[in-house]
């Protein structure tokens, strides 16, 4: 192992995973918006916009993200919208986790059981209030695990980002390995950098879900 | 009797060809209690949901003080606070604790002081011998604990009629006892009450008027001694001799 390499090469990487932290963040933010819309539509069974979303739910979770990126990179410009790499890394992360968390909350949510939602209209509730203090924290609760998995996913998803020119960490340590052939140390950086972004994520997620355990399980 | 405080004409509920009750009638007094009776699959919880609008009905009218409850009314909510139920398997929120479970409808839809509910709600605690429990969670209550929160969330309320669904059903039967107390009590205050129960010896007791539910209709009414002892029709006569045994010694 050549450290003094490791040592050299540690700002590109950082800027690196910088990058990538960021964009999948940004990815993360926007697959959870559209899972909560997509989640909502399912639950409440809204016409029209109910079929769209299943469908759109099949195609993203059945095409793999690498082709979801070359068809927004490459096929975007064709009908004449441009595309930025950075740009086009969000959108195909989007909607490939988009999919994810839709099915992620629509599982909290079907989780509370009916009669809940009974007791609460028995009590005068409107359906809002409902929603807003009897089904939505105990969706929240059961839905945590299934969130927090995603989100380790959608961050190691990224590295799929490197195929749209992205310089991403795993574009870097490619770039580098060409450059060097410094093939074991290139790799090490790569293992260790996602191991640094991930492992707080896994264990904020392992936290949330202790906290939150209870408030989802029996009546 | 008193005036009439809840009145049902000609009631008809259908789930898609299958009638679940048919042209059922019957009113109810402002301080009575009506203990329903029938084998399982008669329609006597379909009847106590269609009451406060849970299940829409396919026929009739349904009255509570005058004022039609219609399952796609407008002012649903506000009927909804006049009638209190309490379900077969408590229903609490599980995410929270006693004393919120209690607090969370009269101040959220009620609008009502959360400080003046939460003393009310700590004084039916303790008549229901509870008040210890008010901060835990639903969790760490037995079934018949949380059965007696279900009737004090149910009475914070200020409801004009209770509906109580099979609530020691589910029960062990030593903590049938405790929650079939608090029940007696109210009726003892003077509360209108409908009832669902299989408790027979307990309908006995608590009931001004017994309805035997078959097929979608009430079969028989009358006082409970009346119906126990000298049933009229041969399906009460049935029912009632499944809850004897013969000796076998």
């Amino acid at each position: 192992m050549n450290w003094e390499f490791i040592i050299k090469y540690l700002p590109l990487n950082r800027k690196a995973a910088w990058l990538t932290l960021r964009l999948g963040l940004l990815g993360i933010a926007l697959s959870t918006l559209i899972g909560l819309f997509c989640a909502a539509v399912r639950y409440y069974r809204i016409p029209v916009l109910h079929p769209l979303v299943r469908v759109y739910i099949e195609i993203s979770r059945n095409t793999p993200l690498l082709i979801q990126l070359f068809f927004i990179y490459y096929g975007l410009p064709k009908i004449g919208i441009p595309t930025d790499p950075a740009s086009c890394g969000v959108a195909g992360l989007s909607f490939l986790g988009g999919s994810y968390m839709a099915e992620a909350f629509r599982s909290g949510l079907e989780s509370v059981e009916a009669i809940q939602t009974e007791s609460a209209y028995a009590l005068g509730m409107s359906r809002f209030q409902t929603l807003r203090f009897i089904i939505l924290p105990q969706a929240a609760a059961v839905s945590v695990p299934a969130f927090m998995a995603n989100v380790i996913f959608l961050l190691k998803e990224t590295s799929v980002f490197s195929a749209v020119s992205l310089m991403d960490l795993m574009f870097t340590a490619k770039d580098l390995i060409g450059l060097y052939y410094k093939t074991t140390e290139r790799l090490f950086l790569l293992v260790a950098f996602y191991l640094v972004i991930l492992l707080p994520v896994s264990l904020l997620g392992t936290v949330l879900e202790r906290r939150l355990r209870y408030a989802g399980s029996g009546t | 009797m008193n005036e009439s405080i809840l009145s049902v004409e000609h009631l008809t509920k259908r789930y898609g060809e299958n009638t679940i009750l048919e042209d059922v009638s019957f009113s109810v007094a402002r301080g009575e209690v009506i203990v329903i009776v029938g084998p399982s699959g008669c329609g006597k919880s379909t009847l106590l949901r269609c009451l406060n609008a849970l299940e829409p009905i396919q026929g009739g009218e349904i009255r509570l003080d005058g004022e039609t409850v219609d399952s796609g009314a407008k002012d649903l909510t506000r009927l909804r606070q006049r009638i209190g139920m309490v379900f077969q398997s408590y229903e609490l929120f599980p995410h929270m604790s006693v004393l919120n479970n209690i607090l969370i409808a009269p101040v959220q839809v009620q609008k009502r002081d959360r400080e003046e509910v939460k003393a009310e709600a700590l004084e039916l605690l303790e008549r229901v011998g509870l008040s210890a429990k008010k901060d835990a969670y639903p969790r760490e209550l037995s079934g018949g604990q949380k059965q007696r929160v279900a009737i004090v969330r149910a009475l914070c309320m200020h409801p004009e009629v209770l509906l109580f669904d099979e609530v020691t059903a589910a029960l062990d039967p030593e903590m049938v006892r405790e929650v079939l107390d608090v029940i007696l009590d109210l009726a003892r205050e003077g509360k209108t009450m409908l009832i669902v129960t299989h408790e027979m010896s307990f309908a006995r007791a608590i009931a001004d008027r017994v309805f035997f539910l078959d097929n979608g209709g009430i079969v028989e009414q009358g006082k409970p001694a009346d119906f126990f002892d000298h049933p009229q029709t041969e399906r009460a006569r049935q029912f009632l001799r499944t809850f004897e045994f013969e000796s076998v010694k």
